[in-house]
């Protein structure tokens, strides 16, 4: 579903992604590690082209996005099908829960507004927030916040969908109801890709687990086989640090 | 007893020599609704100005981004009693326009660079993960302002344009150097015919203070309830 091809991305004379080759299917669901500055968030905002690729090719089914970046038209229906989560959460401070999640359906798909209502209040009653529907993002917890931008993310049906460290800007107890949210997206067949700091979710959740270090896939395999027998020196050296 | 009683005759012998005798607190008047028309018709010139400017500014790299930036850089970087005569005698020098009309232009034109940069400023504070955000669900450049970033903006902009027209409606005081006879120039009228400078003076700083301390008392109401709305 997604084809990454010697990905490279330089910040003026850094290279951050050095040749990252990759293939994800439809369903899977891939979970990043790897040290801070790794390159990890650069990869994730790539696949959006929320940062400009330097170098390489991205297909999704099979098609090249990388030049969607000069037409606007092509880049918002790509984006369109593909939902991103924050881990600032990012929900827009001046609309209510529902009003965030409705906005780009009604504006971006044209939905009508009653249709859009209730498709958010169905979501919103799948991360358990129904009740939290007119309050505005200042009245709710950081797991509240975060179940919220999820269903925002889900209002668009993304074929695919990225997340940035969603947990890592909330207190531990609210960790939980939002990896829940997230579990429950995998078992329904989601695509997703998670960067993360979390590793017994990571192991749990995870249909692959990619390991990043200085810019580049340094190993990758299944999550038995990274948490339990990681082959490469880098990548024990790391586990052994979180673990 | 006495000492007051003077200074109760000296001062209502000026009052009634400086503003009664041949109806002169007219100049006053007069000077008032003309420094109150220029002053409102230049905030709303600045405003058109200012909001053209800023969004050339922001979307950037087109050669018109150019001239915004000269044109910034040159107004905040002169004073306005410049502008202002260089407006009126070399620009419009060999126009006939109203007085009127040629402050309001200076003013507006004054204010307009202000007004970009308060606007800029106050988008450019709203944070990039709004965009992110807006930008990643689809939503178009255009979009993601008007729905996502514009709201957020008006909160940082409004209290600082409020902010900019009482500035701007001091600077009107310099009108008489085109010979335009504002509120200021009309203290000089009723000076000219009295040789009285007291009265009239003290009298048009009290005005101009009792209006721009409403404007800021109205304004500090106005903030307190948009920060309520958080
Ligand atoms: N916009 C940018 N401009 C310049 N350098 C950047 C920019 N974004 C990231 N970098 C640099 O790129 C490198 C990789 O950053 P990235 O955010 O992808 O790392 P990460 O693996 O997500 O780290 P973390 O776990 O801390 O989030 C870092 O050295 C960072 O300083
Ligand atoms: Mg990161």
């Amino acid at each position: 579903m997604i084809k990454v091809i010697d990905l490279h991305k330089y910040f003026g004379d850094l290279e951050v992604l050095k040749g990252i080759n990759n293939e994800i299917n439809k369903g899977e669901v891939v979970c990043i590690i790897g040290p801070s500055g790794s390159g990890k968030s650069t990869f994730l905002r790539c696949l959006n082209l929320l940062e400009v690729p330097t170098k390489g090719e991205i297909l999704i089914n099979g098609v090249s996005i990388i030049g969607s970046i000069k037409n606007p038209k092509k880049l918002n229906e790509l984006r369109k099908n593909i939902g991103m989560v924050f881990q600032q959460f990012n929900l827009f401070p001046h609309m209510t829960a529902i009003e965030n999640i409705t906005l780009a359906p009604m504006k971006v798909l044209k939905m009508g507004k009653e249709q859009a209502e209730s498709k958010a209040l169905e979501l919103l009653d799948k991360v358990g927030l129904t009740d939290k529907a007119y309050e505005y993002p200042s009245r709710l917890s950081g797991g509240q916040k975060q179940r919220v931008a999820i269903a925002r993310t889900m209002a668009m049906n993304p074929d695919i969908m990225l997340f940035d460290e969603p947990t890592s800007s909330l207190d531990p107890e609210m960790v939980g109801e939002v990896l829940e949210v997230i579990k429950t997206l995998a078992l329904e067949g989601m695509t997703m890709v998670i960067v993360t700091h979390e590793m017994g979710f990571a192991r749990e959740v995870s249909d692959r687990i990619l390991f990043m270090d200085e810019g580049i896939i340094y190993e990758e395999g299944k999550p038995s086989e990274i948490f339990n027998n990681p082959q490469r020196p880098r990548t024990r050296e790391f586990l052994s640090k979180v673990l | 007893m006495d000492l007051i009683y003077s200074i109760y005759r000296v001062l209502s012998d000026k009052i009634y020599f400086s503003f009664i005798k041949e109806n002169r607190f007219m100049y006053l008047v007069d000077g008032w609704v003309i420094s109150i028309q220029v002053t409102v018709l230049a905030a709303l010139l600045g405003i058109i100005i200012g909001l053209v400017v800023a969004i050339v500014k922001i979307s950037g790299k087109s050669p018109f981004a150019q001239v915004a930036d000269w044109y910034v850089s040159i107004i905040r970087g002169t004073p306005v009693v410049v502008q202002l005569t260089i407006i009126y005698y070399v620009i419009l020098a060999d126009v006939s326009l109203p007085r009127t009309i040629v402050a309001t232009i200076a003013f507006g034109i004054n204010s307009g660079a202000y007004v970009a940069e308060i606007i800029r400023a106050g988008i450019l504070a709203v944070d990039k993960g709004q965009t992110e955000a807006g930008r990643s669900l689809g939503l178009s450049e255009a979009k993601t302002m008007r729905y996502i970033i514009i709201p957020q903006a008006i909160k940082n902009i409004l209290p600082a344009l409020g902010n900019e027209f009482i500035i701007l409606l001091k600077e009107t005081s310099v009108s008489g150097y085109i010979a335009l006879d504002d509120l200021t120039k009309g203290a000089t009228l009723i000076r000219s015919v009295t040789y009285e400078s007291f009265t009239p003076l003290i009298t048009v700083a009290y005005i101009y203070f009792i209006m721009t301390a409403m404007l800021s008392a109205g304004l500090s109401k106005f903030e307190r309830r948009l920060r309520a709305s958080d």
